[in-house]
């Protein structure tokens, strides 16, 4: 286990290159899901109130050219 | 509002598309960074000339390919939404970008922590690291346009211009090892001659650059659905204030 | 149609007059972006004593020295071949017939006297056993030769 951490001598060069890999990506992906979550949840309400309008005749007639 | 419902049209398509792949593209991910991880850490064996230390080509090589392949992607989509006006090729770009910034990132610095034991320096000014860091600074600066426009069109014209000059970097990182001498070695998968790798080792690299393709495809999914329906979301505020 | 059309011609003449303009700038800096020379671009263009530039190429084989602190081998690229003088430590790749990237200057007697040493590595990737067999099948480094000549 120790020589595997060791990594021929060289472990203090490579285990940072994975963990700053690793540390990266993961955040990207934290965040990117959090983004798409934090939109979905702002447009949701929206949505709905523009389906509910929309079933109402007069505002369709005001919104056709 | 009629207009606006054709603008959806296509987008809406395209979510449904990338939402039925996105399952597939995680799976994907998970199962080849698990094996990929694994090849690397455990069954490669070490180089005769670099010892243990070509372990960490396995985390620097697919970074750096999906740098320029990103970015090049970023180029086609920035031509065909200004040619074609295609929403979803600008947001594609926007979407990319972000995640075309952190491999660029993580090439850069697995290579310096690499050049340490091997070269005997963290850093250089040669051809090859000094246009990866400018592709660097191009990614973080297309990212800006983005954020420094309120006008989301006008920000994807900009953009679009930013990209576009800035591809000419992608042939030059490419073969600024063969055209000047360089501390960097050249290319060694990618060769007129073949692969200059050992199988032995040439698999885990393999498997770990389709691992980080995928990795890509899955982040870009849910990076390229939060643009689509921000965008949603923008044209319904501007129709709102309009009502 | 034709709009679309025009902007197409636009993004590919763009591209082409950018792909030019740049083209003509890299070959105009091309002494700028060489990161070193080799011993035959000194024996061509020998540059005068004092100044410091970085001078590559492999070192040559049986020729390291190491007296004390200093280390004395010799700069090859099988053409031409340049004395070096060290004092310091060397990078773990450093070794006989590989690659090497010293910073320094000439002194008056043609010996470069480095003040930094890199090693570069080649693009050849093997697990030791490999590099064994290759060696005694003598394949080694077919391919070498013809490379450093460049």
């Amino acid at each position: 286990m120790e020589e595997f951490l060791n990594m021929g001598g060289y472990g203090a060069f490579i285990w940072p290159s994975y963990g700053i890999s690793f540390l990266i990506l993961a955040f990207l992906v934290v965040l990117s899901f959090r983004r798409l979550r934090r939109i979905e949840r702002t447009l949701k309400p929206l949505e709905q109130d523009r389906r509910a309008r929309r079933r109402r005749p007069a505002k369709r007639e005001n919104a056709t050219p | 509002m009629a207009v606006d419902l054709h603008r959806f049209a296509n987008p809406t398509r395209f979510l449904r598309l990338v939402s039925a792949i996105f399952p597939w593209a995680a799976g994907l991910t998970v199962i080849l960074l698990g094996t990929g991880l694994y090849l690397a850490l455990f069954v490669s064996p070490e180089d005769y000339q670099q010892g243990d230390t070509v372990r960490i080509m396995f985390v620097h090589v697919p970074a750096a390919w999906m740098s320029m392949g990103v970015y090049t992607m970023m180029a086609v989509s920035a031509a065909v939404g200004w040619i074609w006006k295609h929403p979803v090729a600008d947001l594609s770009g926007k979407a990319a970008a972000p995640i075309g910034a952190c491999f660029t990132f993580l090439a850069l610095v697995t290579g310096s922590l690499w050049g340490q034991p091997m070269w005997g320096t963290y850093w250089v000014w040669d051809a090859r690291l000094t246009s990866m860091l400018i592709l660097f600074f191009l990614y973080l600066g297309y990212m800006a346009v983005w954020e420094s426009f309120d006008d989301q069109s006008k920000a994807a014209k900009a953009a679009a211009i930013l990209v576009l000059v800035g591809a000419i970097n992608i042939p030059i990182i490419k073969f600024s090892v063969d055209w000047w001498n360089t501390l960097h070695q050249p290319a060694s998968v990618a060769t007129m001659e073949g692969p200059k790798i050992h199988s032995s080792i040439l698999t885990p690299l393999l498997v770990m650059g389709v691992a980080y393709l995928s990795l890509f495809t899955t982040i870009f999914i849910v990076r390229v659905k939060a643009e689509i329906l921000d965008r949603r979301l923008r044209i319904m505020q501007v129709n709102a204030l309009q009502e | 149609m034709t709009r679309k059309r025009r902007r197409l011609y636009f993004v590919l003449a763009g591209m082409s007059v950018l792909g030019l303009a740049a083209a003509l700038v890299l070959m105009s800096f091309e002494d700028s972006l060489v990161f070193f020379r080799s011993p035959s671009d000194l024996a061509e263009n020998p540059i005068p004593a004092g100044r410091t530039f970085r001078l590559g190429g492999l070192v040559a084989e049986g020729s390291v020295v190491k007296d004390g602190v200093e280390i004395r081998f010799v700069v090859t690229d099988l053409a031409e071949t340049v004395p070096v003088r060290f004092r310091g430590l060397v990078p773990d790749l450093f070794r006989e017939g590989q690659g090497v990237v010293t910073e320094g200057r000439m002194d008056e007697n043609g010996v470069f006297i480095a003040s930094n040493v890199l090693a570069k590595h080649d693009e050849n990737y093997m697990p030791p056993e490999v590099a064994e067999s290759l060696k005694e099948a003598g394949h080694w480094q077919d391919g070498k030769e013809a490379e450093a000549s460049d």
